[in-house]
This record gives structure tokens, sequence and C-alpha cells, in this order.
């Protein structure tokens, strides 16, 4: 059982108030999430939307559980496949909450992910899902592609922030090609990037000419909020 | 001592004359002999001229009859991507839908030009240096074999919500994978090293493992006719040192996830550990960076024997310059020699 009693009611000065306790609430979601159990966390999602009023709350519950299993990952305590489940799960219940709440997508910055060489993209699935759970809006390039037709797709569309997750040691120095296609065309995109390569040799990001390197799927929030605010 | 009588004793728990040095040379043979990556992998002839040349340059103590992953799924129909300085990579998944594993059947091993290529190789691999050397072939495991089968996203939600298609295709690769684990030591392999990196807790949490990959990993070993190695492929190994012990494989490949103190004492006695320097960050070492990691790793897993140094993921970047695999070599010679100091 998973679902414990998240909301009380109180009386104060003839006045019902319902409170929440945050942390029983959001534990229990993680929880739900890590046994890939869709039926209870959409549960106690719906029962938390219904509770609390605007986006906002919706997002930092997502962001924030989505958050802590990243960190439970880097410490060897969950896996990447509950890693997977979980963002697959939040951006559903994500993608069923905006329409009815008359919520729309965050437009900006324009967010495009993409996969140099690489075929298998089980982490460029993993970062969108994250992603489009928090409400922003991510535009998947696809796999195998050259540095050529990465730079040519980003300029037409216009992206600001470009996210290159790779599994392969020489896609990921293919960034390099990348970043030096882009000055030459005069194209100010920030590159992130994220993947085995980065994480097994933690400064190689900066050597390959990035912007930023991300260890797991979650760091993607504090980079973007780093970027929109610099 | 022969490279083969080292590798035995420190299997057995016991400390040979050094530590022995398993450097996991595969398409990097391209480069040795001068040669783009198709063009190394289309003869055995140049497999097996770059490994007996490997070995003397680097004293190597195995040789390792591995040509790329991907081979396994052209004998399931499915293409290989290749480039002229990298490993060959996997194309499009051979399924395209869950549903398509009961349609699958284990492909025969002579009927794969592939496959028949690895085999050659190792036959003349073996003609050429008898019991002096192990000689390290390698199958995919069953467990781990559908990532490239059907694509990682597919095959977790086979693991987790569609356990028809799960068994059904577990009971293809068992056969398929056996079977070429068998062909491999009827051609003269000393012993089978399985990439299992989905037995790994760092890709699929332990509860799930031993529910799913664990049996089919003790009723994959057991078809198989000879010692075995499993890699994890530089995923984290601690959480299952033991289990993976008790499928009876010799040895464990691990990475540089693992706490070393921890890992050593949960191995001690059960299972030869094997690795764990760092492919990647070994392509811009300094020669004296690759001595002092190599004294640091022996000094952390060398007592007592039951370790082979190796890199901690099965496979040496072709980005990796010679003179450190050299310096890794000459640290062997110069940190490796039991008894430790």
């Amino acid at each position: 059982m998973y679902i414990k009693e998240c909301f009380y009611t109180s009386k104060r000065e003839g006045e019902s108030l319902r409170m929440y306790k945050f942390n029983g609430l959001a534990e229990d979601f993680e929880q739900a999430l890590l046994n890939t159990d869709r039926v209870v966390a959409t549960s106690i999602f719906r029962r938390y939307a219904e509770a609390t009023e605007g986006f906002s709350h919706i997002e930092r519950l997502v962001v924030n559980t989505l958050d802590q299993i990243g960190e439970k990952w880097e410490r060897g305590i969950v896996s990447l496949a509950q890693v997977y489940m979980s963002g697959r799960i939040c951006e559903e219940l994500i993608d069923e909450y905006l329409p009815v709440a008359a919520v729309k997508r965050r437009e900006s910055p324009r967010i495009a992910i993409a996969m140099l060489i690489d075929q298998h993209a089980l982490g460029k699935r993993i970062v969108t899902s994250v992603l489009r759970a928090a409400g922003y809006n991510v535009i998947d390039f696809g796999q195998g592609l050259t540095s050529e037709s990465l730079v040519e797709k980003t300029i037409e569309s216009r992206i600001e922030i470009l996210l290159i997750s790779t599994l392969m040691y020489r896609s990921a120095l293919k960034v390099r090609e990348l970043r030096d296609r882009f000055e030459r065309a005069g194209y100010p995109v920030k590159i992130i990037v994220g993947g085995a390569p980065f994480r097994l040799d933690e400064g190689l990001w900066e050597r390959v000419g990035a912007d930023a390197g991300s260890r797991k799927a979650s760091d993607i929030f504090a980079l973007l909020e780093k970027e929109v605010l610099s | 001592m022969s490279s083969m009588n080292r590798v035995l004793t420190t299997i057995s728990h016991k400390e040979p004359d050094r530590v022995p040095l398993f450097l996991c040379l595969s398409f990097y043979g391209a480069k040795e002999l001068g040669m783009t990556v198709p063009e190394y992998f289309k003869k055995p002839e140049n497999v097996v001229a770059a490994q007996l040349a490997m070995r003397e340059k680097y004293q190597n103590d195995c040789l390792y009859s591995f040509f790329y992953a991907s081979i396994e799924l052209e004998a399931f129909g499915s293409e290989t991507i290749f480039v002229d300085d990298g490993p060959p990579n996997a194309g499009a998944p051979v399924l395209r839908t869950i549903d398509d594993v009961f349609r699958l059947e284990p492909p025969e091993i002579d009927t794969s030009p592939g496959l028949t290529r690895v085999l050659r190789a190792t036959e003349m691999l073996k003609e050429r240096v008898g019991n002096e050397v192990p000689i390290i072939g390698i199958v995919m495991s069953p467990f781990s074999l559908p990532v490239i089968q059907i694509g990682f996203e597919k095959y977790l939600e086979m693991i987790y919500f569609r356990k028809d298609a799960f068994e059904r295709l577990m009971e293809v690769n068992d056969s398929f994978c056996a079977a070429w684990a068998n062909a491999q030591l009827a051609a003269g392999a000393t012993a089978i090293g399985i990439f299992d990196p989905l037995s790994s807790p760092s890709l699929i949490e332990k509860p799930t493992y031993i529910r799913t990959g664990y049996p089919v990993a003790q009723r994959f070993i057991s078809k198989i006719k000879g010692a075995t190695a499993i890699h994890l492929a530089s995923g984290l190994t601690l959480p299952v040192v033991r289990e993976i012990a008790e499928t009876g494989a010799a040895i464990l490949g691990f990475g540089v996830a693992d706490d070393p103190v921890a890992l050593k004492k949960e191995a001690e006695g059960r299972i030869c550990l094997l690795g764990n320097l760092n492919g990647l960050e070994m392509t811009h070492w300094t020669k004296e960076r690759a001595h002092r990691t190599v004294k640091t790793v022996i000094d952390q897993f060398g007592k007592g024997g039951g370790f082979i140094l190796s890199d901690g993921h099965g496979e040496i970047p072709w980005q990796v310059p010679e003179e450190i695999l050299i310096a890794v070599s000459e640290a062997v010679q110069l940190y490796g020699n039991y008894p430790l100091e």
C-alpha cells in the first residue's frame, strides 16, 4: 500500500483548512514510480492535482521526484530502467493533465534533443520524458544524425539550447565537429551533452566544446535555469 | 610461468608470479595493422595477425577472438554499421514490435558468414599458441542481447509488463547464445566471456534481476561446456557479486563504479575480478598517470590472487595511444610481481 493519508482537515476560527503533507505524498509518488506502478502513481497525482492550484505545484512534485530518483541512480540505489520508467509515467501524467488544466507547454527557450551518429536512444528518451514531464516543449531531431544535418535542423528550427545524448565514445568526440560547424555558421546555440562517455570521463564535455555536461537526466533543470537566467 | 598458468593460478585465488594483464583489444587490431575497421574484420587472418602482434608488443596474457557485439545480430538478419576508426555498431533492431518475438527462431551458427569468420580466427589462434595463452571468446548474454535486438525501450516494456514475450525471447536467445559459446569452445577458445551489462544494478534493479536475468544466466551458463567470465561493462557489480558467482562464472569484469575495498572483500574466494582501468580516461593519460593508476589498482585488488588487470569495459578504445598501453604493460611488470610490496 503506497498511499498514505495525504490530506487532513482542521478547523480554525470556523473555517476548514485543507492541509497538505508534501513529504509523505512525494515519498509515496516516488515509490509508485520506482515500482513502475502506473495505477498508484496516477491516483496520487490526481489527488494532488485536485488539492493544489496552478501548474507550479504539479511541476514541483514531478521535478523534485524525478530529481530524487536521478540522485538515487547516481548513488547506485535505483536502476536506469527505473529512471526511464519513472520519466515515462510522469510524461504520460503531464500529457493528460495539461490540456485538462488548459496549461500550455513552455515554448521558451527553444529546446531540441538529438543523437549524433548513435542509433540506440534510451538516454535521449529519458531526457525527453523528464523535460516533457516538467512542461517543456522539446523538439526531437532523432538519432543517427551527422553534424552537418544537425546544424541545418538546429538553425532551421531556431533552437536556442541543443541537447546531445551519446552512447559511443566516438560519437561524443563528434560534438567538437558540431561546435566548429556552429561557429563557422555564426549561430550562437548552447550545447548541453550527456550520456555514458561523459559520465566515464568527467572533463570530456569541455574538451569537445560543449557549454555544459549533464551526469543525469534531471540535471537538465538546473542547467536550463542557469541558461535561461544568464 | 606461461600466461595460461598465470591466469589459472589467479582464478584459483592463489598468487601467480605476477598479476595477469588482459588488454581487451578487438577493433584496435585494425590500428595495429594500419587498416580501416571494416577492412580488418573481413578476414580472420587479419585478426589472428593483429592478436599475435599485440600480445608480443604489450605482453598481453590473453588473446581476444572477439570481433564486435553486433556480429551476433547479423546471424539474426540485422545489419552492422561500420566506421573506419571505431567500434562497429548495431543497426536498426531486427525486431520491430514486441509480438515479433513469437516469430523469431534461433539462427544456425554455421550459416552466418560473420560467426564463421570468428570461429576460423579462433581455430587459427589455437593452432598458433596451443595451451600457452588463454583464448577468450565472447558471447552477448541472452538477457542483454535484446537491447540491440529490439531496443532498450521495448525490452523494458517486455521485462516489466510482457512476461510471455520476455520468456519467449529468452528461450530463443538461450538456445542461440549457448550454441554460439560452445561452437567457440569447440574451435579452440579457452573460456567464454559473457557481456551482460543488464545484470548490473546500474541498469536493472536487483529485485527485477533476481526475477528475470539471474535465472536466465543460471540456465545459460549451465549449458556452456567450459569456463566463463561475466562482464558488466562498467556497471555497478558489488550488489550482485554473490549471485554472479553462484551462476558458476569464474571471473567477473568490473568498472570504476564500485568501492574497491568492499568489492575485493566480497569477491575474495568466490570469483576472480577483472578490471578496472578507465578506457576513456586512458585516451588522455600520461605515462606517469598510467604507472600510478596501475600501481593503485594492483594495490587495491592484487593481494592473494583472484585478480586480472584489465580495462573496466571489455574493450580498449581506438583513441588510446599505443605508448599508454605499453606504459600499462611496463607498470604491471614493475608493480605486479608477487609477493606484492
